[in-house]
């Protein structure tokens, strides 16, 4: 008998969980990233596991897209966290409470 | 017997690794923690037949995405660590409690769902026919071009705002 659906939802469940501890919880801005990037994993494991259930390919296919727009958002993000770095010195966000450039 | 053993082993590794995250000091160490878990991903996804996705997991996720990460925790070395995160002495244990209760809403909800829909909703609909495989590479060709072409297009101009994004964003200003 093969691995039910729910099992790897659990597992998606879990990881998306402490991914979103991870963005509640900690300040550094590199790791509140990299948490996000964890809840977007436990997603593509659920699209990846229901695209098997349902004897789809369009699962893994938004899988993809997914991954896309993850790399874009890397791409962008650590832009935008470079650039607050060499303005403020630091990427503590407690640190980071003024709008002002 | 096999795929239970490796499927225990490879969600093991992944909830560990993903607590390592969140949970280590050092941000060098979170993005080594976290290759782990994009590692033990990319086994599940070969235990659900997803051999392509898996491959580009480890190509784009682990290999371009968190190579960009250790790259900019090289260029941010000189930062200050975390200053102490207690600010009430409760915080903890109720964070935790409610940490405990969304997981046990989002299982309960994606069990409880997955159960009832043989019997309450009728079939969904069917996106995609697969002509040969699932995993297959001409599989997901045959559906990325087909009923997918207009998100494929728009993927590749996002990645060029991105780009360009990148570029204009890091120049130095003089």
């Amino acid at each position: 008998m093969a691995i039910s659906t729910e099992t790897y939802l659990i597992v998606s469940a879990i990881l998306f969980t402490i991914g979103a501890i991870g963005v509640l919880t900690r300040r550094n801005a590199l790791i509140i990233f990299m948490s996000i990037e964890m809840m977007l994993n436990a997603v593509n494991l659920t699209f990846v596991a229901f695209g098997k259930e349902l004897g789809e390919i369009a699962g893994q296919l938004y899988v993809f897209f997914v991954l896309v727009v993850a790399a874009a958002e890397v791409v962008v993000g650590l832009a935008i966290i470079v650039n607050i770095f060499r303005s403020r010195d630091t990427v503590d966000i407690d640190d980071i409470n003024v709008l002002k450039g | 017997m096999m795929e239970y053993i490796l499927f225990g082993i490879l969600s093991l590794v992944a909830v560990v690794s993903g607590v390592g995250v969140i949970t280590l000091r050092q941000p060098v160490h979170c993005a080594l923690s976290f290759l782990l878990t994009l590692a033990s991903l990319a086994g599940l996804y070969l235990l659900l037949t997803a051999p392509f996705v898996a491959i580009i997991q480890i190509i784009v996720y682990a290999g371009a995405i968190m190579v960009l990460f250790v790259f900019v925790m090289m260029l941010l070395h000189a930062q200050r660590g975390e200053g102490p995160t207690q600010y009430l002495p409760w915080q903890g244990l109720v964070g935790g409690m409610l940490a405990l209760l969304f997981l046990g809403l989002v299982s309960y909800f994606s069990i409880f769902a997955n159960a009832a829909k043989t019997s309450v909703s009728p079939a969904p609909p069917v996106i995609c026919q697969a002509p040969k495989g699932l995993g297959d590479i001409p599989s997901m060709a045959h559906c990325l071009f087909n009923q997918f072409l207009f998100p494929f297009e728009l993927a590749s101009v996002l990645l060029l705002a991105a780009m360009i994004g990148a570029v204009v964003l890091t120049k130095k200003v003089e």
